[in-house]
């Protein structure tokens, strides 16, 4: 199974580390996995905008850098989400529809595909909160939503679990959206911020030291409400966690 | 109807700028929603019912003529007065004709969001027939000129304290006494003469059952049925969409309607007319306003198959902060976002903008609604009607060319200095500023992803193959 790596421009650009920690973990996983270098967006900002058919060659350029792996792993809930669900501003060929198929969010990659529970070389000696995205928790259903009583469960939850020292915070309001919703953090900023703090505060104010999530946007979102209003909690990529980081 | 659009993002901003407000807000709808939570755990067939309504209102949409003729035959046979509206306009015209015919001209009038979607209070009033909301919430919107704020909890936005001054104003209270019961009791004492002297009772309704040619109306207050049985005159007024076939199916809504609303099993009263009462006369308008034209789009007309429990508001987390005045429109939240625009795709193109997509309001929807999809789907449509603006266009336009380049691309963020001033820009599309309005930008790195994959493996690997050689 060879997996193509996708990196997308929020991680490539302000959190390499998250990045590397993807590529790292897989490789650790006994993955064989290649990024191509010609990649840069999967169109998800101009589709979220309503502009679907400014998203056409954009969508085009993903196809031609990824069609060819077996699976796509990225370490990004909501473009995978825009890929499978949204993905149609490009004609649905036997190739888009390989891709859009075999788009796999990391945690659900490892869960579902690898299914591997163990990570003996990780330790992370800390409270988290967890942040699941909307588009892991219901596009993606990586996790149990609270609108539908549902029985309990997390992807995320059930591989940090096996993480030494690790304990969880219980906030108050765990499947509130974060506010960031793509350029909704720009057209409606303060609205968006305000949702931004809440979440953050909540986070706190149950204990967490971090905010962990599988969605780097959120998080550089909610990292920048949190620095602008003083709150003192940090965030980290469950990849990184996973993959060894320790603090 | 003003065209222009509403400047959701301005005033949700405004919103948030009262503290007291904005935080009572948020709790008390939250706490509606967790009511509601409550209230789907102890029942384990919820989704079931869910299910189960959701198929109902989809059946009924689809017969809708047929069912909407039975009604008819039968109301009449009940001895109900059936008129039909094709707009607002001539609903507010029916309904004049209907009190000019008798000689009235007071309406007194229990909550209906419908009534307000016909705009008849700015028709009725200055052709001096006089209407007055016996809903406290509606009663408190009227009096301060304001649309509903919340289908079910039309002044949700307001603290007592507001509502103190709003009375002083009118009914020459304390305005300073907030207690909600000393404010209840003003309007039960404001009201009661006018419930007693007014010469019409209008309500709205939840339900058309066709096979019986009755109708329903739930409320809390009791208000409704006050206004529909102390005059001798009773008009109702329902959009076309609220119809069920049988009796039978009615349940399957009862259960849901007020657990969804306020996560209270039941609302207090729910009223079932059937014919007026002796010596009486009762009348039924049933409107459409838009509604068959949206039975027609494809993408658009499950919305008809609303109940108006208002639980994806309660749970939606813009709306929560944003309050309903800043939607500008009868209906808002998620479910005014998506129908809205039926209603004037200009004035109310900003609304399917105002969500993150977050997909809660399709979850806690009872008659499930694929509301986020819906938001989804209007954008497209907005888009490609150019109802959105110029700017965000030609930016959309730009960033997918840039976006489809990865040699310019990589170009336009070499260096993460240089990405963090330039990927914003095209990554948040030129709206630099507002991203850090309430917000830090992220840190500058030393490097990209892409450059140390270059650097620790591609370059490796060739390091690697070279001295293999
Ligand atoms: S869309 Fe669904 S949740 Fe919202 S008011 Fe209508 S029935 Fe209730």
């Amino acid at each position: 199974m060879k997996i193509g790596l996708f990196i997308p421009c929020y991680i490539d650009a302000f959190y390499p580390k998250t990045g590397i920690a993807t590529l790292e973990l897989l490789e650790k996983l006994g993955q064989e996995v290649e990024y191509p270098m010609d990649q840069t967006c999967c169109g998800q900002p101009m589709a979220n905008s309503g502009c679907n058919r400014d998203a056409k060659e954009t969508e085009a350029l993903f196809i031609r850098n990824f069609s060819k792996y077996d699976v796509i792993v990225s370490p990004s809930g909501s473009c995978v989400h825009h890929i499978r669900d949204n993905f149609d501003a490009i004609e649905q060929t036997d190739e888009v529809r390989h891709v859009r198929k075999n788009t796999y969010e990391l945690v659900e990659f490892i869960h579902d595909v690898l299914k591997v529970r163990e990570f003996p070389w990780a330790e992370f000696p800390h409270k988290v909160g967890m942040h699941n995205s909307c588009a892991t928790l219901r596009a993606l259903r990586t996790a149990s939503m609270s609108e539908l009583g549902e029985p309990f469960f997390s992807k995320p939850k059930t591989l940090l679990s096996a993480v030494k020292g690790i304990s969880f915070a219980a906030p108050k309001r765990p499947d509130e959206c974060c506010g960031f919703g793509g350029t909704y953090s720009v057209t409606e900023e303060a609205v968006s911020a305000r949702m931004g703090l809440d979440k953050v505060t909540d986070h706190h104010d149950a204990g967490a030291e971090y905010i962990v999530s599988a969605d780097t946007s959120c998080m550089m979102h909610q990292q920048g409400c949190a620095e602008r209003n003083g709150v003192p909690i940090r965030f980290i990529h469950i990849a990184e966690i996973l993959n060894g980081a320790r603090s | 109807m003003s065209n222009k659009p509403v400047p959701h993002a301005k005033l949700a901003a405004e919103f948030l700028k009262d503290e007291p407000h904005r935080h009572f807000h948020d709790e008390r709808l939250w706490d509606m929603r967790q009511k509601r939570d409550e209230q789907m755990h102890i029942m384990p067939e919820w989704q079931e019912l869910r299910e189960q309504a959701s198929r109902l209102k989809e059946h009924t949409l689809a017969h809708l003529p047929q069912y909407l003729e039975q009604f008819e035959e039968n109301a009449r046979r009940n001895g109900i007065h059936v008129h039909w509206a094709r707009d607002g306009a001539e609903h507010n015209r029916i309904v004049e004709k209907i009190l000019r015919d008798h000689g009235h001209s007071s309406i007194i009038k229990s909550k209906s969001m419908i009534t307000d979607e016909c705009e008849m209070r700015e028709y009725l009033e200055p052709k001096g027939i006089s209407v007055t909301e016996t809903d406290l919430g509606e009663r408190i919107q009227q009096l301060d000129n304001q649309l509903p704020s919340h289908v079910v909890v039309p002044a949700v936005q307001k603290l007592t304290s507001d509502v103190a001054k709003t009375f002083a104003k009118y009914y020459n209270t304390d305005p300073n006494i907030d207690d909600p019961h000393a404010l209840a009791e003003a309007q039960r004492n404001a009201a009661r003469p006018v419930l007693l002297s007014g010469d019409t009772g209008m309500t709205g309704g939840n339900f058309l059952v066709a096979e019986t040619g009755s109708f329903v109306v739930c409320t809390n207050e009791g208000n409704a049925d006050l206004s529909a049985n102390l005059p001798n005159l009773h008009i109702a007024t329902l959009g076309i969409e609220r119809l069920v076939p049988r009796m039978a199916d009615l349940g399957v809504f009862i259960r849901l309607l007020s657990r969804s609303a306020l996560g209270s099993p039941i609302t207090q009263y729910t009223t079932h007319f059937r014919k007026p009462k002796k010596g009486g006369e009762m009348h039924v308008i049933l409107v459409d306003n838009g509604r068959s034209e949206r039975l027609g789009m494809d993408d658009f007309w499950t919305s008809l198959k609303c109940i108006r429990c208002g639980a994806c508001m309660n749970t939606c987390p813009v709306y929560r902060r944003s309050g309903g005045q800043s939607y500008g429109s009868v209906y808002s939240g998620p479910i005014g976002a998506i129908i809205d625009p039926t209603f004037n795709a200009k004035k109310f193109s900003t609304l399917p903008f105002a969500s993150t997509m977050n997909g809660s309001c399709t979850n806690v929807c009872p008659v499930k609604i694929d509301i986020h999809d819906q938001l989804y789907k209007w954008r497209r449509v907005l888009a490609e009607r150019h109802e959105i603006p110029f700017v965000k266009r030609e930016i959309m336009k730009m960033a997918g060319r840039l976006l489809a380049q990865p040699t310019m691309y990589r170009l336009a963020i070499s260096g993460t200095e240089v990405a963090l001033k330039t990927m914003p820009r095209f990554v948040l599309y030129n709206y630099l500023n507002p991203w850090g309005k309430h917000r830090e930008l992220p840190h500058p790195v030393k490097e990209t992803f892409h450059s140390w994959y270059k650097k620790n493996r591609l370059n490796k690997a060739k390091q690697h193959e070279e001295t293999q050689a």
